[in-house]
């Protein structure tokens, strides 16, 4: 998709404004949260594991180069195929060719980043083929004619209301008059529709969370089984994914999986985790014919000699998103292309140019929540503050932000005149805000107080602070 | 060798300061590795044995929406078949996987059910399948692909029936893969079947509200059938 991150502050206004997505964000934060921290606290070695997940990770990124070629050895002597693209265009013409010497006109798709991150929909359909999401909330999207808001929840935006209307606009051929008021009901005319699209389907696509050296396998983790139709009904498999998925062994693999579901969505694993080796076997009664790895690089091995070399060990849980205060006020579509909240402020700027996502490193509180739930231990809010300098060197920060920090700095350097200013302005405020606590309105904070209220400082500076609660400790 | 994937391995050396591969030391206790996997953390819930696991696995299937129905032994399970779907008030025809394992079962005695042995068809509503391992861990299903073990059984129809016998039930995820390695390599097998899966209880989505619901796009339903014969006496 063309990305749209340059204008994240007139999207973000916008989706402050959008009280329905509000509410349905504000609500799956909380819900989230809750039911995370107890599924980890059933798992008394969910920190140990994050270490040995890391490890794991960090191992593969130095052998990179040793693991990719192991893969594509194994998955050749299964039977697979395996097509390595530097770019998008190089992954989408891949894809494209496979198709065509399949004379498919149809393709049921899992889900899969990767094809939203190289633009897979749009140019199939521009090439004549026919791409069906199978995934509810992908297909809900793709009906909405709109990208994913979430690595794993992608219509999470949106309410039961608006996914009627999407069903009412897509299935023209249903009766106008049905009901669609439960989600039961979306629910039983998603699986009719999208039956037939699987059996008729020429090929199937798929994403994969991991992919095994050892045993040349890519590894899908789904809750619905369209991910197990998309790859075992159409004759042929192709697996679209990238670089950084790789792991040595299943066991390993199963270390990272005892995290993913999870940091995903709470649960302790999904209803299915698939390992799929090369094509049908001969005397198998079902499966593909021929097995196909789309494997993409778009920078990541660039990536990888960098200092964003850490965001290389993320396996798309969407805890980071999920929990940002952040995407939990302004939602997916805000930041402007695939990949959103804290893993997207990292990622983005990478894969789309720091000029084109300037603002996202900038769309944090630094609360630090991101990366105390990473599973894969990233550290978000550092690789963030990097992008943030990166973007300050390059000049790609507003001249007003420039001057600001500019006059910040000034004062920084100078901390008496610094303390005493800041003693002031505290005073000030305080004085100000005394009777309600807080400010609904303030000079020069519009940005801030139209969506919410500005705390009134109480008690003093932090310094100030610091000091008189040193000494009554020290009495 | 394409151009593509020189230049893709190239950058993946050069950004970890190397002109060439791994040296061969490096490469010689990767490939050992590789060949001998160690096994990693296995949390406590993983641990354990007999009755024990037996229960942890049951518990966790339950937990995540599966049901599970205990018979004493093999015999028991075509009955327990025709029970399960005349209560849910469910069609008796059945597709089977054309397996050894549920083959030598005494159908016959069940006049109601109709069985086919063979792949799944989209028209199919009941499936019964046997199942690799049980993994106590999460309640979870290890299954495979195969000759007599087609994969669509596990995916296409709405009620899928699973039998399990006690002895397959380990205790974490890696004690399975240790058991279909030792199968695969006693078969002269090198490579995985086309297709492993872990299945912790039916088909299920969060993406209308939050709501969970059952039954998406795999089945609606499924059904452990747990064979309790003691492994002494089998």
């Amino acid at each position: 998709m063309q990305p749209f991150s340059h204008a994240f502050k007139e999207s973000a206004d916008r989706a402050l404004e959008n009280a329905t997505q509000r509410r349905a964000l504000g609500k799956v934060r909380l819900e989230f949260g809750a039911k995370r921290a107890k599924t980890v606290a059933r798992l008394p070695e969910f920190d140990a594991l994050k270490d040995q997940a890391k490890t794991i990770k960090d191992h593969v990124l130095e052998n990179l180069d040793f693991y990719l070629e192991t893969f594509e050895e194994k998955v050749t002597a299964n039977g697979g195929h395996v097509h390595w693209c530097r770019t998008p265009e190089e992954a989408c013409d891949a894809v494209l060719g496979l198709c065509r010497d399949a004379g498919a006109r149809t393709v049921a798709k899992g889900k899969s980043m990767i094809t939203e991150e190289i633009g897979l929909n749009a140019f199939l359909e521009a090439n004549g083929i026919t791409p069906v999401e199978t995934d509810l909330g992908e297909y809900i999207v793709q009906l909405r004619n709109e990208p994913p808001s979430h690595i794993t929840a992608p219509a999470v935006h949106l309410n039961k209301e608006q996914i009627a209307d999407a069903f009412r606009d897509g299935h023209k051929d249903l009766d106008p008059a049905r009901p669609l008021d439960e989600p039961q009901e979306l629910l039983d005319e998603a699986r009719a529709v999208l039956r037939d699209s699987f059996i008729e389907a020429d090929v199937g696509i798929t994403g994969a969370n991991f992919l095994i050296a050892e045993t040349g396998s890519t590894v899908i983790v789904t809750n619905e089984g369209n991910g197990d139709l998309s790859q075992t009904l159409p004759k042929i498999h192709i697996v679209v994914t990238s670089i950084e998925k790789m792991v040595p062994t299943l066991e390993d693999a199963m270390t990272i999986l005892r995290l993913l579901a999870r940091s995903a969505t709470a649960q302790e694993i999904t209803s299915y985790t698939t390992f799929s080796t090369g094509p049908k076997r001969a005397d198998d009664l079902d499966g593909p014919e021929a097995f196909h790895v789309v494997l993409l690089d778009n920078g990541r091995s660039d990536l990888l000699g960098g200092e964003f070399r850490e965001v290389l060990r993320c396996i798309r849980c969407g805890a980071c998103q999920t929990l940002c205060p952040v995407w939990g006020a302004v939602g997916g579509h805000a930041y402007g292309w695939v990949y959103s909240g804290p893993i997207g402020a990292v990622l983005s700027p990478a894969l789309i140019g720091i000029e084109e996502a300037r603002h996202l490193p900038e769309a944090s509180t630094f609360c630090g929540m991101c990366e105390s739930v990473c599973p894969m231990r990233i550290p978000l809010p550092k690789l963030m503050r990097r992008w943030r300098e990166k973007a300050f060197e390059k000049k790609h920060t507003p001249g007003v932000t420039r001057y600001g920090i500019g006059l910040w700095a000034l004062f920084a350097k100078r901390p008496a005149l610094y303390r005493l200013k800041v003693r002031a302005v505290i005073a000030l405020l305080a004085r100000i805000g005394r009777r309600k606590g807080r400010f609904r309105r303030l000079p020069f904070a519009g940005g801030w107080t139209a969506h919410r209220d500005l705390p009134a400082p109480q008690g003093g500076t932090f310094m100030d602070q610091w000091r008189s609660r040193g000494e009554r400790s020290a009495r | 060798m394409s151009e593509a994937r020189n230049d893709i391995i190239n950058r993946i050396r050069a950004s970890n300061g190397r002109t060439g591969p791994i040296d061969a030391e490096a490469a010689a206790k990767i490939q050992e590795r590789l060949n001998r996997p160690p096994v990693n953390l296995i949390p406590e819930r993983g641990k354990g044995e007999g009755t024990e696991l037996v229960e942890r696995f049951v518990e966790m299937a339950k937990e995540a929406s599966a049901t599970v129905t205990r018979v004493a032994s093999a015999d028991e399970v075509p009955a327990a078949v025709e029970q399960y779907l005349m209560r849910k008030n469910l069609p008796c025809e059945v597709v089977m996987a054309p397996d050894e394992s549920l083959a030598t079962l005494p159908w016959s005695d069940q006049p109601r059910l109709t069985i086919r042995r063979d792949r799944a068809q989209p028209s199919d509503y009941v499936s019964v399948t046997p199942a690799f391992a049980g993994i106590a861990e999460t309640g979870t299903l290890m299954v495979h692909s195969g000759a007599t073990t087609p994969y669509t059984l596990n995916f296409l129809p709405e009620t899928h029936i699973v039998v399990l016998e006690a002895a397959k039930i380990v205790g974490a995820y890696e004690d399975a893969w240790a058991r279909l390695r030792t199968k695969l390599k006693a078969a002269g097998e090198t490579t995985l079947p086309r297709t492993v899966c872990l299945i912790t209880g039916p088909s299920r989505t969060g993406d209308i509200e939050k709501k969970i619901l059952l039954g998406v796009h795999g089945p609606l339903r499924l059904n452990i059938i747990l064979v309790e014969t003691d492994p002494k006496n089998s």
